[in-house]
This record gives structure tokens, sequence and C-alpha cells, in this order.
């Protein structure tokens, strides 16, 4: 069937709650209203407000609240409303979902899911366009996952959903409904931790996740240089053999990502291949990313953002810089 | 038009004044065998407390928050619990876990820095302890509202000071157990001060038991030095909570005798008048003197209850210091369920270079 993310999203929600009673979901304006981006459209109706539960407007709360209810044995899937939001609710997983297991060494543990918008491009609010996925990346006891198509984000999800460990779900609300796709009507699982190559190519690699593969993609489709697309899927833990492999192929990189430029996952990825595969770098790695500024409000919005010329120039400097 | 919408009481309640009086009318139903186990409790609970200062001034633990002149608040409450309840405490909650039966040495060992101390076993129910403040009351909300989306009986009591009522995560938790009528019990031990900072700067409300009302259910200040208000109070905020009545908001006035932490001095900011007070209403005194002027106890049985707890604490300070450490590659191994590869990458660095 074709869908887009929002359909894809809440065709595996629906599905796993169908399969495991203990699935809950949990968030702001998700049941009757169906969220504001309509992802659980409809699931109150099909599993009630036990199971599809709106909460208070305090996303400390929801968080904190999913870990209790996770010690139960359900596995929530909160919903936070917008990624500028998710701050009251940092404390909760830094300091808590992430530590449950380690800190009783193994007795306890946070199965637990936190599905989130990210990213900009929809000429929105302040708070409501960023890309904040570092600060989870560098937590040590959370996964991360952004998917970057609507069959991504069924397997991924359902993988989240399984998975024992919390998972922070972040979903690029630039392409919610900008791609439409095959995706199966039957379950089906994509593990977390496994980064796709979405073109083959030989002459460099380019890496990315998000909103930002459909750029890319458009971009190696049409380009006379043979380039290999890595989707990441999985930023925490991040797949290093899939990067190495193709850079020992390539020997030039170019790496993009919505998120601001400084720490941002581009420059863990540099000093990844600089650990595994400097030799095999035949020119400077390239980052394309949001610069280190406030991301702007509508009317620059777009001054912000990465774009189809700034990813070209970056892989002609690569190009022409190897030796 | 103008008028009163809405008017509240806060009610108190002593039951065993500081002679150890004890207000028969109000005396809750509690079997003489109840009453006997709960001052071993105290008095065991006492003795670790001891044990374990000295411990740390001899550097075989680490930094400890002591216990001291808190024991009814914890004791009287968790002995309450029935199977399948959960408690959830924050750090000082040392009457907790001891009357849930955590292994002492347990206690021993997470204090001494060992994250296997709060390997907790299966059949206690009490939760890891918890260091940011306030931050673990919405587990134990989120808790019971798994419990009553689920249609079990079971409650969840949690423990905090008033300090954590300042935080955002306290309102929050309140918020939800009001709002989803869920069985969780907040015991607050207002022990007046949150390290430095007395009770009077951290809230203008007169008591913490009133905000309970905010949330739309009771809230009880009772006299936390006195084991039948609290056993009282807890034992009717849990039957509410078990016939489906929602949360109850239990505030234990209390007074924290010893430091905030061994690495704490108190004397740098409250004075010794105030400490003599408050060591005249030490629960353990007054309850010492209901027993023997009930004939429940007499002078010989008490020292013998002494000695007892005395050599089970030693006993288990004996077992603490023969638990092996820890092998050091354990500390890469729960981060996740199973090991990333980037996880199983540093730990072969890690044993080339530091092992």
């Amino acid at each position: 069937m074709q869908l887009n993310i929002i359909e894809a999203i809440n065709l595996a929600l629906k599905q796993e709650m169908r399969k495991d009673k203990s699935v809950i979901l949990i968030g702001e304006d998700i049941g009757e209203d169906g969220g504001v981006f309509r992802v659980t459209d409809g699931l109150a109706k099909i599993y009630g407000n036990e199971r599809v539960i709106d909460s208070p407007l305090s996303e400390s709360g929801i968080i904190g609240t999913s870990i209790g209810m996770a010690l139960t044995g359900l596995k929530p899937v909160a919903e936070i409303q917008f990624e500028g939001f998710i701050f009251p609710a940092i404390d909760q997983l830094i300091n808590h979902a992430s530590r449950i297991r380690n800190r009783s060494r193994g007795r306890f543990n946070c199965h637990l899911v936190v599905r989130c918008p990210i990213g900009g491009g929809i000429k929105a609010l302040e708070h409501h366009s960023d890309s904040p996925e570092s600060y989870f990346i560098h937590t040590p006891g959370l996964k991360v996952v952004i998917p970057s198509s609507p069959y991504e984000a069924k397997g991924l999800l359902i993988s989240a959903i399984r998975d024992p460990d919390p998972v922070i779900f972040f979903e690029p609300k630039k392409i919610y409904r900008a791609i439409k796709e095959e995706v199966p009507e039957e379950e089906y699982t994509i593990p977390l931790g496994k980064a796709k190559i979405v073109h083959e190519g030989s002459d460099l690699t380019m890496i990315s996740y998000g909103s930002a593969i459909k750029t890319c993609k458009e971009i190696v489709e049409t380009a006379s240089e043979s380039i290999e697309l890595i989707d990441l899927r999985t930023l925490s833990p991040l797949d290093t053999d899939t990067i190495i492999a193709s850079v020992k192929k390539t020997g030039k990189v170019v790496i993009v990502h919505e998120a601001q430029k400084t720490l941002g996952f581009g420059a863990e990825i540099i000093a990844r291949i600089n650990e595994k595969a400097f030799f095999s770098l035949q020119a400077p790695i390239e980052r394309v990313t949001g610069y280190d500024i406030i991301v702007p409000l509508p009317k620059s919005e777009q001054y912000y953002h990465i774009n189809k010329s700034r990813i070209i120039n970056a892989v002609k400097k690569v190009m022409s810089n190897a030796i | 038009m103008e008028k009163i919408i809405e008017k509240f009481d806060v009610p108190y309640l002593q039951i065993l004044d500081e002679n150890g009086n004890c207000d028969e009318k109000l005396k809750p139903s509690i079997s003489l065998e109840m009453i006997k186990k709960i001052y071993s409790l105290l008095i065991l609970t006492r003795i670790f407390d001891e044990k374990a200062l000295s411990l740390q001034r001899q550097g075989r633990i680490g930094t400890f928050p002591p216990i001291k002149g808190e024991e009814a608040c914890q004791i009287a409450s968790a002995i309450l619990m029935e199977n399948g309840d959960m408690a959830f405490p924050a750090f000082r909650e040392h009457g907790v876990y001891i009357t849930r039966d955590l292994p002492i040495e347990m206690l021993f060992q997470y204090w001494g820095g060992d994250e296997r101390g709060m390997k907790i076993p299966e059949k206690v129910s009490v939760f890891t302890v918890s260091i940011p403040v306030g931050t673990h009351i919405l587990h134990a909300t989120g808790m019971a509202m798994g419990f009553k989306f689920q249609k079990k009986k079971n409650i969840t009591l949690t423990y905090f000071g008033e300090g954590a009522t300042s935080e955002g995560d306290f309102h929050e938790a309140m918020n939800f157990a009001g709002e989803f009528k869920v069985p969780v019990i907040f015991i607050c031990q207002n022990n007046q001060y949150a390290i430095s900072t007395p009770v009077r700067e951290q809230t203008a409300s007169q008591t913490v038991a009133q905000k309970a009302i905010a949330y739309g259910f009771p809230g009880i200040r009772v006299d936390g030095n006195d084991i039948f208000a609290v056993y009282k109070a807890t034992q009717l905020a849990i039957q509410r909570a078990r016939a489906g009545k929602g949360p109850t908001l239990i505030e234990c006035f209390t007074y924290r005798l010893g430091d905030h932490t061994t690495s704490d001095d108190a004397k740098k900011y409250r004075g010794d008048v105030e400490l003599k007070e408050w060591e005249k209403k030490d629960p353990i005194i007054r309850f010492e003197k209901y027993l023997t002027s009930k004939k429940i106890l007499n002078q010989k049985e008490i020292a013998s209850e002494k000695n007892k707890a005395t050599k089970k604490i030693e006993e288990s300070v004996k077992r603490y210091e023969k638990i092996q450490p820890e092998n050091s590659e354990e500390i890469f191994k729960y981060t996740y369920a199973s090991m990333t590869e980037e996880l199983n990458e540093q730990l072969e660095q890690f044993k080339k270079e530091v092992i």
C-alpha cells in the first residue's frame, strides 16, 4: 500500500498494539484529537483511553510516568509534541530512563519509546524547527533512531517498540507527508543499529539521515559522479562498519545533516573515519550542516537549512581536492 | 457577585506524644506483634545508621546520608505494604529497604560504591535509590497508573523530603496522580532542612500537606516521629488507594538529627538549642517509653533487642567486606540489554589499557 510517514507510523502503532497488549500510548492530544500531526489518529477509538492516554500538558510527567508504567511490564510509546518541548523531560531521560538498567545491574530496565517530531522546513513557530539529536546520542543507555521514509519509519518503529531499552524515535516533520511509497501491510522489522546503502557508488561516500536523505537521494541519482549514499537510520548505536567499508572503497566523504555543525553528528562520524579509515582518505571530509545559530523564524528559515546547491558544492570540492 | 467558592481544612494527627503518652481513642488497629516488629526495625535501622557513619569515617564505605530521627516515617509506613506493591525511595530511605528486607550488606555495598548493591532481589519491593531530588516521584505515579490500567490492586508509595516539593516533577507527579486517580501514596518527610535551606525558605505554604488540596486529593500532616500517627495515616491512605479512591499525601513532620550527608556539617546552619529540642522528640525514645509503660517490653527485653540488632548489623558488615570487587568489565555490560559493537570495541581496548 502507498503510505506517507504519518500513515506508516500509525499502522505500525496499530499493529503492535494489536499484537501486544502491553504496548500503550501516552502523550498530549493523542487520543480523540489523534495528535497535532494526526499520527495516532483513530487509535483511541480502537484501543480505548486506557491504552491511548491523553496526558496533562507535562513533558517530564509524560516521560517520568512512562518510566513507572514500564516498570509494571507495560511498553509505553510516549509522544512529545515537538522537539523544542522535550527539554523538560530530558532530566527523566538522561538521569533515569537511560540509567535504570545499569544502576540496578540489570534487575530493572526501561522498555520505552519516545516519539517526537524533529527538524524544520514547515514554517513553524520558534522551538518547532530544531534538531536536538546530539544531546540524546551523547547519552549512554539511550538509542536514537531517525527514519528517512515511510517504509523505514514502519520497520524501525516496530523494532524500537520491541527493544528492551529506551529508544528516542525522532520523526522528521518536513517529510511527514512529503514522501509516499510502498509499505507492506504485514509487520516487518528493520534492525536498530544497521545503516542502509540507499544508492551504491564508487567515487564518493555521502552519509546522512532523516529528512536530508530525500535531498541527497535526488542529488546522487542525477550526479555525474558515482556516489554511495548511506542512510544511517540509527544514530545510536551507530553502524560504523558500513561507513568504514564505504570510505575504504571511495576515499572521499561528504556528511549531510540538518543539525548545527559544532558537535553535530558529523563530528563523530569524522572521528570514527579518522580512527579506522584515515589512510584511505583522498581528500578532507566536508560537512554540510545547519549553521551554529538558532534556527530562524519562517521568513529567514531557508537560509539556515541545507540545500541541494550546498551539497553539490561540497561534492565538487571533495572531488577536486582528491589526491 | 463575590463569594467564597472553596474552603479547606488541613488535618494534623499525633497519637503518641514525645513523652510516650498514647491517645487511645486515636490509636490505629495494630497487633501487638506488629508493634514489636516495628520496634525491632526501628532499632535495627538506628544501629545500621550508626554503623554506616562509623564505617564512613573509617573509609570503609563512601558518602552516606544518615537517617537518624526519620525512622518512624519510613518504617511505620513501609511495613504496611503487601505483595506486589512497590516503594520508590529517594536516598535517605534505609528504613524502607530494611523494612522490606533488603539484605543489609547490600546497603553497605551500594553506599560503599558498588552498583550491585542496587540489584534488588525479586522479593524486595523497593526500587533503586534515586539521587536527583524529586525526580523519582513520577515513577511512583507512573507505576500506579500501570497498576490501574492493568486492573491490579497494588499500590505504590514514594518518599521524598520537603525540598523536593519545590521541584517541578513533584507538581507533575501530584497532578498526574490526581488526574488519573491512581493508587499512589506520597510520603513527604518534612525534616525541615534541604541541606542548609530551612523549610520557611523553601515555600510560603504553611504546610506541605495542603499542597495536595490543589491536586484534588487529601493531604494530612502527621507527627513524623510518632509511629502510630504514621501507621494510621498510611493505613487509611492505602485503604483509599486500594479501593480505587486515588492518592493521598502524607506530610510527616520530623527532624533530621544528623547531617545531610557525611560531607555536610549541620552545625554551620542550625543551632544546638534546636537540635537538643528535637533530640527529646526522638521517635525511638518515645516509643520505648510507651512500650515499657504498657509493659509490652521491659528494659531487659529492650537491651536484648539492641544486642540482637547489633549482632545482625555486625554480621552484615562481615558479609559486606567479604564481597569480592565486581569484575571491572561489568561496568560496560549494563548500558544496554546487549553490548553494542562500539561498546565491545571499547571493552577490548579497556582490557588492553587498564586491566
